[in-house]
């Protein structure tokens, strides 16, 4: 179809276009801070969601157990630690310090989740 | 526990290292009684399974039986079982009405939903109508919620060592009460943590290789699904110390459903609930309560009456509905 020499340029550009594209898909999406001073975590099934969360510092952040089992929100090292909640019980935080937060449910130390204060 | 075993995922034996007979087929065969009352005896390395109907049920009774309940959850009133006091006494009723009254009872925690006092309460005024009359308790992560389990030892472990453990001998059987549910780490399963684990090894090191040994503890101390944390982290370490012992059997509830696994001296056993059934492993999205119709509810929730026959070294599980 191409000679050789115009399909090697044709592979190298084609390369280019990739590499374009992938730059510019990052800038698009990579995950930006909620602007929103409140957000939501739902605990549901088992899991929590959204799994990671970025947020500006500041922001209430409220989780909702919407299970039919209790869970709690604790904080790897204990920094923030809800209550147990029961099904439909809530649990807020207002991070102010930017950084990771990992946290998980102690009752079920297989959900895990983290935070992004900016 | 070796890994290659099992098939974490199917809950199936791959091979028989032991050469003791116990096969994929043999564990399936058992399987398929677990829940429709089911008699799984382990008889010279040989594991057997018989129907309650079946005449070879008068071969399993022994020198004494006991009874072991689980996940009663009181408190617990959502769809997928709104009366866990109804289902309780119901287990209570089946137990009171067995042909051998069992020596005594075991409940292998959550005893509770939320861990409220009141739900304490209730349970411990309807086990005061079951027949055996000692019940011996280990906590369920459902019972330590909030208080670091203070309640839950004021209560049954007076006189356990650390967050509750305990043992006991029993007509030469020698029974190990295990706590399983503390200081669990994110990301992880159930946990025993290194001071019981030298508790253990300690507790089994005067016994003859021949003592029968009965472990109980509220999460699996085998890895049935460890996706959805049914399993213990540190349970490996457990299993060996008893490794040298001619009978080991590990008592478990905590997945709301009746699994039964042998592995070398070791016999696996988890117990059905009395209050609402989960799905089997990987069956559904999580881990939650699982809806039944209404009339099929009490086909899913259960006791498990265990039978020890002195010199046999072998144990008898018997799995019975509350339907």
């Amino acid at each position: 179809m191409f000679p050789k020499k115009n399909r090697t340029q044709l592979v190298v550009l084609s390369l280019c276009l990739a590499f374009a594209l992938t730059a510019l898909g990052y800038r698009v999406w990579k995950p930006r801070a909620v602007q929103a001073s409140n957000v939501e975590i739902k605990i549901d099934n088992f899991s929590f969601a959204p799994t990671d969360l970025v947020v500006k510092s500041g922001t209430r952040i409220t989780w909702t157990n919407r299970d039919d089992i209790p869970h709690t929100v604790v904080e790897d090292d204990k920094l923030f630690k809800s209550k147990v909640l029961d099904t439909g019980e809530q649990f807020t935080f207002s991070p102010t310090k930017p950084g990771i937060y990992k946290y998980y449910c102690s009752i079920h130390p297989k959900m895990t989740a983290k935070i992004v204060v900016e | 526990m070796s890994a290659d075993l099992i098939n974490t995922k199917n809950d199936q034996l791959l091979f028989d290292h032991n050469h003791d007979g116990v096969n994929r087929r043999g564990f399936l065969k058992c399987m398929a009684w677990a829940g429709t009352g089911a008699l799984c005896v382990l008889q010279g390395g040989v594991l057997k399974s018989f129907s309650l109907s079946d005449a070879s049920y008068q071969h399993a009774k022994g020198d004494f039986s006991f009874v072991q309940i689980s996940d009663s959850h009181m408190g617990f009133n959502k769809p997928a079982n709104t009366d866990v006091i109804a289902t309780l006494q119901a287990a209570i009723a089946k137990i009171n009405a067995l042909p051998a009254a069992p020596e005594f009872m075991l409940h292998t925690g959550d005893i509770t939903h939320l861990s409220k006092s009141s739900e304490f309460d209730q349970v411990q005024q309807i086990l005061k109508s079951a027949k055996p009359k000692d019940i011996f308790f280990v906590p369920g992560e459902h019972d330590v919620l909030e208080d670091d389990g203070q309640q839950y030892r004021e209560r049954f472990g007076k006189d356990a060592k650390g967050s509750g453990w305990y043992s006991f001998d029993k007509k030469g059987v020698h029974f190990v009460g295990l706590v399983n549910v503390m200081n669990l780490k994110a990301g992880g399963m159930g946990s025993l943590g290194p001071e019981q684990l030298a508790w253990l090894q300690d507790d089994v090191r005067h016994l003859s290789k021949s003592t029968p040994i009965v472990v109980f503890a509220h999460m699996p101390l085998w890895n049935i699904y460890p996706e959805w944390g049914w399993g213990t982290d540190d349970s490996a370490q457990a299993l060996a110390y008893l490794k040298g012992f001619g009978s080991v059997t590990v008592l478990n509830g905590h997945i709301h459903q009746t699994m039964q696994k042998v592995e070398g001296n070791i016999t696996f056993h988890t117990a059905a609930s009395t209050a609402f059934p989960q799905p089997k492993p990987g069956a559904a999205d999580s881990a939650g309560p699982m809806k039944v119709p209404a009339d099929q509810l009490r086909s899913v929730l259960g006791v498990t009456d265990v039978n020890y026959k002195r010199g046999t070294h072998a144990l008898a599980v018997i799995d019975s509905t509350l339907a």
